[in-house]
């Protein structure tokens, strides 16, 4: 297949424009948050957008949903017991692995 | 803790980030040459944004043929949800950081380096982003070219595998910090559920999923604060 046209000015818009939403908060928010409600919301912030990455996207991306569920509950039990986030990471993978070996495609 | 030990810290709590990166660029980079991009194109691309959904949409945009303009805005729809780690990552570096420690962390502001960088106890430091963003970086960049080149090497099922990486490490971040805060275990479940509801509601399916997780986090986070605000002078961690 040929290249698409204008491939470079592509890539240097998506570039410009996600390293700006990147920056500008870090160079404008430079000293500690005062407000009681918005430091509050800041420290809520990861939690909630952590948690709706992942859900539904890694049950429905997943091969198949029961291989994604498998390996987000062996990831919770280990993160539940204490576990880092490298064996979760690499426990569920193979969670993932195994499910898809054992269910119908 | 010296600087070179935060940076293997941060090199070690970026591993499974970088072999989950690689397995999902590996994915953008079958896809890239798809559509006609060398390996130098997809390189500079995955090299330059960092960015997954970003990208994969990007990719739709030049495919289309759209304009720079269409290709600015939908990298700012999808990507948003960074100007909210950003605004959560600029309240948790250490005071005194100087200012152009800023330029490299925002860059590597990312779902999954984010996370890590929120995991730590106490305040982050810049040798921890730069750690992670070492071995995260790589791995995307170096995943998408070898998709470019190699696309049929890596069985399906092992891409797949990997790319559950990603998720078990948002789960292995939010499970313990749920356990020991009800308010963040009311959060957690608020925001599973609403971006769930999201997803099915027929409405609101047709939402992105980069504008679906900045409306949840809005939503969720604005409430928990209104319900619970935070009166005592932050220590990086309440």
């Amino acid at each position: 297949m040929d290249a698409p046209e204008g491939v470079w000015a592509h890539i240097a818009v998506m570039a410009a424009v996600t390293y700006a939403i990147r920056l500008i908060p870090l160079l404008i928010l430079r000293r500690e948050i005062r407000n009681p409600w918005f430091r509050a919301f800041l420290h809520y912030v990861p939690y909630a957008t952590l948690t709706a990455m992942t859900l539904p996207a890694a049950v429905v991306s997943a091969p198949h949903p029961l291989a994604g569920a498998a390996g987000l509950l062996v990831a919770g039990a280990l993160a539940l017991r204490g576990h880092g986030l490298l064996l979760a990471a690499a426990a569920s993978s193979l969670a993932v692995w195994l499910a898809q070996l054992a269910l119908p495609s | 803790m010296s600087v070179p030990a935060r940076f293997l810290l941060g090199l070690r709590d970026g591993l499974p980030i970088g072999a989950g990166y690689f397995a999902v660029s590996f994915a953008f980079g079958i896809q890239a040459r798809a559509i006609g991009l060398t390996a130098l194109q997809a390189f500079a691309l995955s090299g330059g944004n960092l960015t997954s959904a970003g990208q994969f949409a990007g990719l739709a945009v030049i495919q289309a043929g759209g304009g720079l303009l269409a290709m600015a805005l939908t990298q700012l729809v999808i990507n948003l949800r960074y100007c909210l780690m950003s605004c959560a990552i600029a309240q948790r570096l250490a005071p005194g950081v100087p200012l152009w420690h800023r330029f490299p962390i925002a860059f590597g502001v990312t779902d999954e380096i984010f996370a890590a960088s929120v995991a730590v106890p106490g305040r982050l430091r810049p040798a921890y982003s730069y750690g992670l963003i070492a071995i995260s970086w790589p791995g995307w960049a170096g995943g998408t070219v070898l998709g470019v080149l190699a696309g049929d090497l890596l069985p399906g099922s092992v891409t797949a595998a990997l790319a559950m990486a990603l998720y078990a490490m948002f789960v292995a971040i939010v499970v313990p910090a749920a356990k020991a805060d009800r308010r963040v275990l009311g959060v957690a479940l608020a925001a599973g559920l609403l971006s769930v509801l999201c997803a099915l509601a027929p409405a609101l399916r047709a939402l992105s999923e980069g504008t679906r997780v900045v409306l949840v986090t809005l939503l969720v986070a604005g409430g928990a604060a209104t319900l619970f605000p935070m009166k005592e002078p932050a220590d990086g961690r309440a």
